[in-house]
């Protein structure tokens, strides 16, 4: 079977999943390659998430929160919105690529949008191929 | 009861967990009216042979320092596993991979290379690398395997206890001896420190609400003798390291590097301490937002300085 991208989407609850409720109800096609888990806020996603989700098998992790400003608890969106570059600094560093995980604010009323980063998110993870976070070095055996 | 046989090896690391050891002091000397030390490569000349030879279990306990780097060092891993009855990490390399740890961030060729072609003091014009096997006039030779990944001992053998630190303090030493020698010895899989809360409930610097415009590195500021080091700036990992140590670096106004390990129930030290730090930079704005991170020129030293063997990722993907 040709490999597909398997991305992990981190939905908040209050906004960006019900958004791709929106994308549902109104029939628009797009990717199947999100797994898609619901929080209640995108700052619930720590950092050891997305590192858990590498781990675990994942090419591409996805957050989705409310726009900045809409958050449901006032400011936690603000806090994912300092953490993740921060994490994506670090994971260039282990070699995970920039482009491998995305923030983006998608609002309940943004089914077209919601659509839109999914497709773009499985062709950009398509692009940069598999990832594996043991590489080529996981084989410690080996002389 | 006979006197307990006590065994202290080293693996990656610097010495200075002997150093730790030493520190107990006088209390050695309490230590050896109940205990026999019967392998101590640092002190007393037993070779591995003389391990090989004793019956399994034989040791009582044994005291594991440094990370797992070479086959010679996992030989010793296993083998101390087999002869003894409790093995324990100690310190900071045994626990969680410690500063060896950091070599992760390459692999075998890019050390190498480092280490024996590029670094400026190096003169080695035939190139030549460590090898396993070598054939000379005299024969074969072999010296250990060099792996690419650095492991903990956790991650190698089946460990009992943990003595947390980079060296452990003198009195968690002492704590786990004292356990020791009174036959109480904790539920396995233990963490022995003073405390399971972290090093911020040793420290005694002021604590209020944490905003940071500005990061910087210890070198750049001398920081207020009496105000949390975070609330100025620097990255000080109490927040996210386990207590028992006494806060004796920030009470030298150094910050806390995280020696003592994650706080318990947390798995990847490194990924809470930057989820804690990056969520109290004071801005909404991500063109400011990056600009303070850009005041970190190594998150992944930062963060994961004694802990990258058991983060999440345990190394870096070189391409």
């Amino acid at each position: 079977m040709a490999w597909e991208p398997k991305i992990v989407g981190f939905l908040c609850n209050w906004c960006s999943y019900r958004g791709a409720d929106l994308a549902g109800i109104s029939r628009i096609k797009f990717a199947p390659n999100v797994k898609v888990i619901r929080v209640p806020c995108s700052t619930r996603v720590e950092p050891s998430f997305v590192l858990k989700a590498f781990q675990s098998g994942a090419d591409g992790v996805l957050i989705l929160g409310c726009h900045p400003g809409d958050c449901h608890y006032v400011e936690g969106n603000y806090k994912t919105m300092r953490r993740m570059p921060l994490l994506k600094k670090m994971l260039v560093q282990f070699g995970v690529e920039d482009e491998r995980v995305r923030l983006d604010w998608v609002s309940a009323s943004e089914g077209e949008k919601y659509a839109k980063i999914i497709n773009e998110m499985t062709e950009t993870i398509r692009t940069l191929g598999p990832f594996s976070s043991n590489g080529r070095e996981g084989d410690n055996g080996k002389a | 009861m006979g006197k307990l046989k006590l065994a202290l090896y080293w693996a990656a690391s610097c010495g200075g967990c002997e150093i730790g050891q030493l520190q107990i002091g006088t209390k050695l000397l309490k230590l050896v009216e109940v205990a026999d030390i019967v392998f101590w490569p640092v002190a007393i000349d037993v070779k591995y042979k003389d391990v090989e030879a004793m019956p399994d279990k034989s040791i009582d306990v044994c005291l594991f320092n440094g990370a797992i780097r070479t086959s010679e060092q996992e030989h010793m891993a296993e083998l101390m596993r087999q002869k003894s009855k409790v093995l324990i990490a100690y310190g900071a390399c045994a626990f969680t991979g410690g500063i060896p740890g950091l070599a992760n961030m390459f692999n075998r060729e890019l050390i190498f290379e480092r280490a024996y072609l590029e670094t400026p003091s190096t003169i080695n014009p035939q190139k030549v690398l460590p090898r396993t096997q070598n054939t000379m006039p005299e024969g074969e030779i072999s010296i250990p395997t060099f792996y690419d990944t650095v492991k903990s001992l956790r991650q190698t053998v089946d460990v009992d206890y943990v003595i947390p630190g980079c060296p452990p303090e003198e009195k968690t030493t002492w704590l786990a001896l004292e356990a020791l020698i009174n036959n109480q010895l904790p539920p396995k899989g233990t963490v022995i420190s003073h405390t399971v809360k972290a090093v911020c409930d040793d420290c005694a610097r002021k604590k209020d609400v944490k905003k940071i415009k500005k990061f910087y590195r210890s070198f750049q500021i001398i920081p207020e003798p009496e105000i949390c080091l975070l609330e100025q700036g620097l990255l000080c990992a109490g927040i996210a390291t386990r207590g028992g140590c006494g806060a004796p670096c920030p009470a030298a106004n150094m910050p806390c590097t995280g020696c003592y390990g994650p706080v318990e129930g947390v798995i990847d030290q490194g990924a809470h301490f930057l989820s804690a730090v990056a969520s109290v930079i004071d801005s909404n704005d991500p063109a400011e937002i990056q600009q303070i991170i850009n005041g970190i020129p190594d998150p992944a030293g930062v963060f994961y300085r004694y802990s990258m063997p058991e983060s999440l990722l345990r190394r870096a993907k070189i391409k």
